[in-house]
């Protein structure tokens, strides 16, 4: 308990709250990673997800890509990437992407799977163009489950944010990796505990978006 | 290919290191999951409960988890064991909402009839709502698999060998077709054991594949 008591410790230091190597600015990093990945990635599986689950095709193939993309290791493809492209925003960004598409896909087609059949054709009954149907019909009524998939996206990109630090970038993932490399465990602690916060903070945000959500309808 | 070849042995031992890494949990968090899935179905408030509880700590990120742990339990930082308890906590936390949801398909009217037959509640349990639920059982085993198989390889990052080791291994000495052999090994292996939850899936519930036949 007392590695634990000692990071504690570490967090509750005043000094380590202020300049580059501070907390404040080592969150908004992270954040900011969290942000520019899950942007790009829900513009990438957000259209294709509804275009699948609009018309129905290619199931089979997004779910036995997204299966795929599941097994791939962030880790390996974030080295992978550093030594084709160099050090840069590029190869965390690549690797944090591709972990991201599997939940939104994922989201976005079994949301759209899940509308009553019997709701769209009357839809298209009363005359509704397809982007009609789409936008207002299947988006509105899939809204849950494609929250859901933005849910997991964000919480795996920010707990997988921390890799970038194993390159020399910044965000939260600083305090482990610098903690290791001179065996300061308090600080590698502080560092994780601040990172579970984190976590959970904007999981509680979901869920209180979610459920406020499912209140209006 | 050719450096593949070369360093066999060495990529066998680890690639050995991270079956176990993997499978332990996986069964271990099978094991306790089950009981807890089921134990939610039954007591329906506390069971909730029990879900939400695990789904709080699956949110809970891998990296600080490893750290965190041998602080709470006096382990040794680099110890395997280390790596082991946070996968099967993680394994317990997504199995006991398979495990809940695969319980809740089963018909009360089926667990009624046993009932009326004269089952005694740990009969009802293991032998029909526990084949019943199985299918879902297994849905819920090879996503955790997948998954864990693909969360050992971050372990290297605090001192535990596996094949994620030849990721930090190339990235020091900046040798891609090390890491590129290391991604298709992890990928291949998350394959494989996939492969087995579902021969094992086929062996357990014979009667799927009659129905599958139909």
């Amino acid at each position: 308990m007392s590695a634990v008591s000692g990071g504690l410790d570490w967090l509750a230091t005043g000094a380590h709250w202020h300049g580059e190597d501070g907390f404040p600015h080592r969150i908004v990093e992270h954040l900011g990673y969290t942000a520019l990945t899950v942007a790009i990635a829900s513009a990438i599986a957000l259209p294709l997800g509804l275009w699948i689950g609009h018309t129905g095709r290619l199931r089979g193939l997004a779910i036995a890509v997204t299966g795929a993309l599941r097994a791939l290791p962030t880790l390996g493809l974030l080295t992978l990437v550093v030594i084709w492209r160099g050090i840069g925003l590029t190869p965390p960004t690549v690797a944090l992407v591709v972990l991201a598409i599997p939940p939104l896909l994922a989201g976005a087609y079994a949301g759209l799977e899940a509308v009553d059949r019997a709701t769209v054709d009357a839809a298209r009954a009363i005359g509704m163009t397809e982007w009609q149907v789409l936008g207002r019909v299947e988006i509105p009524l899939a809204l849950p489950l494609i929250l859901g998939g933005l849910r997991a996206a964000v919480l795996q990109v920010i707990a997988t944010a921390t890799i970038a630090a194993y390159i020399g970038l910044g965000g939260l993932g600083r305090f482990i990796i610098d903690g290791l490399a001179v065996r300061d465990y308090p600080q590698m602690v502080a560092g994780s505990l601040v990172i579970v916060a984190l976590a959970l903070i904007l999981d509680g945000l979901f869920a209180v978006t979610q459920r406020a959500l499912s209140l209006q309808r | 290919m050719r450096w593949f070849l070369d360093n066999w042995t060495d990529i066998r031992a680890l690639a050995w290191r991270h079956v176990w890494l993997s499978v332990i949990p996986i069964v271990l968090g099978f094991v306790i999951a089950v009981p807890i899935g089921y134990a939610a179905r039954r007591w329906r408030l506390g069971g909730s409960t029990l879900v939400s509880i695990a789904s709080v700590v699956y949110t809970i990120p891998s990296l600080p988890l490893l750290v965190i742990i041998p602080g709470l339990l006096g382990t040794r930082f680099l110890d395997p064991i280390n790596v082991v308890m946070v996968l099967t906590i993680y394994a317990v936390a997504v199995m006991v909402r398979s495990a809940a949801d695969g319980f809740a398909s089963v018909s009360e009217a089926v667990v009624d009839a046993a009932r009326a037959s004269g089952y005694s509640a740990w009969q009802r349990a293991l032998q029909v709502e526990l084949p019943l639920a199985g299918p879902v059982l297994l849905a819920g085993v090879r996503v955790v698999s997948v998954s864990t198989v693909s969360l050992v390889t971050i372990s290297p990052l605090v001192g535990v060998a596996n094949l994620g080791t030849l990721f930090t291994d190339g990235y020091q000495r900046y040798f891609s077709t090390e890491i590129v052999v290391g991604i298709v090994c992890v990928v291949v292996l998350a394959l494989l054991l996939d492969l087995l939850w579902v021969m094992l899936g086929r062996v357990a519930m014979p009667w799927l594949r009659v129905r599958g036949a139909r």
